[in-house]
């Protein structure tokens, strides 16, 4: 455990001596001060767009991170050589994974703490109320769904030759469920067999990332969500992690390193 | 074999050939959107109608806090109803509003489970000033398609009815009829605004009759039109002289609106009642009505 921690470490160091963060974060806040700043029929009290725009921004941002960080980990690692010094530590191969997603997972949740508290300064500064357990499953929720986003780009860092190319799958994977998961259920029920078969397969085999998704709820300001709907929707996540992790364990222990 | 410097001299003359055939060719097109004023127009060209539908839905969205069907929803269940699920929602209990609600009940553990993660009740923007939420996604569809009349009634009403907002009310359905001058629609809200807020009824009445004749203009041109708003001006106008005692012009708008009318009975009845009226002596001189004065 101290070894993946020691890896996860420099993972979270390397977020915050790169640029990309600050650089979403600056254009997070500029677009949403900006579109704050719009006149409404004389009307300062409204502030829902503001919110989704912001939101829609921060998920933007979350997924480029997480998909950008931990894609990287492990070619960098190849590229530069320091896998073998590293393996040499000693360090087992899952422990390296272990410690790259952990590494990956807390830096995306620094930064998505830093992104709330904004959206949450924004939100109050216009509602005049802070509904404090809302935000927080929005931020945990997401969080989550971030840990499973990690798993599969580092999956896909084991399977994929370059970076750039397990990015770009991984991000088209994550827009498509995001976009879709909630409704190949619906499209299943319209198709002829064998194919409705088959989409219904991929509905129940794919992560459903969507579940995550509680902006609507934030936004339109509904009540909590229930804390055990909470719960399960974290043990879902936490599956799908650990499966998706499993499985770049197995490809990576017997792949050759050069 | 030609040298480079002559074929390259060449290609040069045919390009600046092309280049003075195409260029006036260019300014005169119609499709061409270098003379639009607008940045939008250039960069955006016809596409800004389809993001103000999108924005004009996306009011239609936050009015219902987030329920509201996608796509694939209203391909299984058709166009939404969202008045009857909210009665079904009201009179029945929720297990009811599941049934016939856009969702219907849920297909497996995954739909079933992810109902407590997005807006799956029915709900109104009912609080007091809730309703301005809806706004800038309104202002935004009129700015991208400033044809699209039903954004700035749709506003209007919500400005003056819900958040009392008449000045900008007024001020949005103008911007809207200089944007559509022929319609009638934005004429008849502008009434409203003079008649119900504003207690102009001078102007109401004017404004109308003109949208009475801007309707009967448009059917001319364009074929018949929706006898829905003319039915309305109508009412609004008959209601309005026999408010000021104008009994004569009050019954000659009956008349007209009886052709239209999908209750022609009842309407004469009202009109043989405002006849009984205007020769009984005992009711208020019509030549001498309170607000008389003001026409």
């Amino acid at each position: 455990m101290n070894n993946a921690l020691a890896v996860a470490s420099v993972v979270v160091k390397e977020l915050y001596r790169r640029k990309d963060f600050y650089v979403l974060f600056v254009l997070t806040a500029v677009i949403t001060l900006l579109m704050g700043a719009l006149n409404f029929f004389n009307d300062d009290k409204i502030v829902r767009y503001l919110k989704e725009i912001c939101l829609l921004l921060i998920w933007i941002s979350a997924l480029v991170i997480a998909v950008g960080t931990s894609a990287r980990q492990i070619p960098s690692e190849r590229e530069n050589r320091t896998v073998f010094p590293l393996l040499a530590k000693p360090i087992t191969r899952g422990q390296l994974i272990a410690g790259k997603f952990l590494g990956c997972w807390l830096a995306c949740g620094l930064a998505l703490i830093v992104f709330y508290l904004f959206f949450g300064v924004i939100s109050v500064s216009r509602e005049h109320q802070l509904p404090m357990a809302s935000y927080f499953q929005a931020l945990w929720l997401h969080w989550w769904m971030l840990g499973v986003v990690v798993a599969m780009a580092l999956l896909g860092s084991v399977l994929f030759a370059a970076p750039s190319s397990n990015a770009t799958i991984c991000l088209l994977l994550i827009l498509g469920i995001l976009l879709l998961g909630r409704h190949l259920n619906k499209v299943a029920v319209q198709l002829a067999e064998p194919m409705s078969t088959v989409v219904y397969v991929v509905y129940f085999a794919v992560p459903h990332l969507e579940l995550f998704d509680v902006r609507d709820l934030v936004v339109h300001n509904w009540d909590p969500i229930n804390w055990l709907i909470c719960v399960g929707a974290t043990f879902y996540a936490a599956a799908y992690a650990v499966f998706f992790l499993f499985a770049a364990w197995l490809v990576f222990r017997r792949q050759p390193l050069v | 074999m030609p040298a480079p410097s002559l074929i390259l001299a060449l290609l040069f003359v045919v390009c600046f050939t092309l280049a003075t055939w195409l260029q006036p060719w260019h300014q005169s097109w119609a499709g061409g959107r270098a003379q639009s004023s607008s940045l939008l127009d250039i960069v955006m060209g016809d596409s800004q109608q389809l993001f103000a539908n999108h924005f004009f839905t996306k009011a239609d969205v936050y009015f219902h806090s987030g329920y509201y069907p996608s796509v694939f929803d209203q391909a299984i269940g058709g166009a939404p109803h969202m008045t009857a699920a909210k009665d079904a929602a009201t009179e029945h209990g929720p297990e009811h509003a599941e049934e016939t609600g856009f969702l219907g009940r849920p297909r497996d553990w995954i739909d079933r489970f992810s109902r407590n993660l997005y807006p799956s009740r029915h709900s109104h923007l009912d609080s007091p000033g809730e309703a301005r939420e809806i706004l800038p996604w309104l202002r935004i569809a009129a700015d991208l398609d400033p044809h699209k009349v039903e954004t700035y009634t749709v506003a209007a009403y919500w400005l003056r009815q819900h958040l009392n907002k008449v000045d900008e009310a007024e001020q949005f359905l103008r911007a809207g009829w200089r944007a559509n001058p022929d319609s009638y629609e934005i004429l008849f809200e502008l009434g409203r605004v003079f008649d119900e807020n504003r207690g102009d009824f001078q102007r109401a009445s004017n404004v109308w009759e003109l949208a009475v004749r801007k309707w009967h203009e448009r059917s001319a041109r364009n074929g018949k039109q929706d006898d829905f708003i003319l039915e309305q001006t109508l009412t609004h106008l008959a209601q309005l002289e026999e408010r000021e005692g104008y009994w004569e012009k009050a019954i000659a708008y009956l008349e007209k609106l009886k052709a239209f009318s999908p209750h022609p009975n009842v309407i004469q009845q009202h009109i043989e009642e405002l006849k009984r009226k205007a020769v009984a002596p005992s009711v208020p001189n019509n030549s001498v009505s309170p607000q008389a004065g003001k026409r």
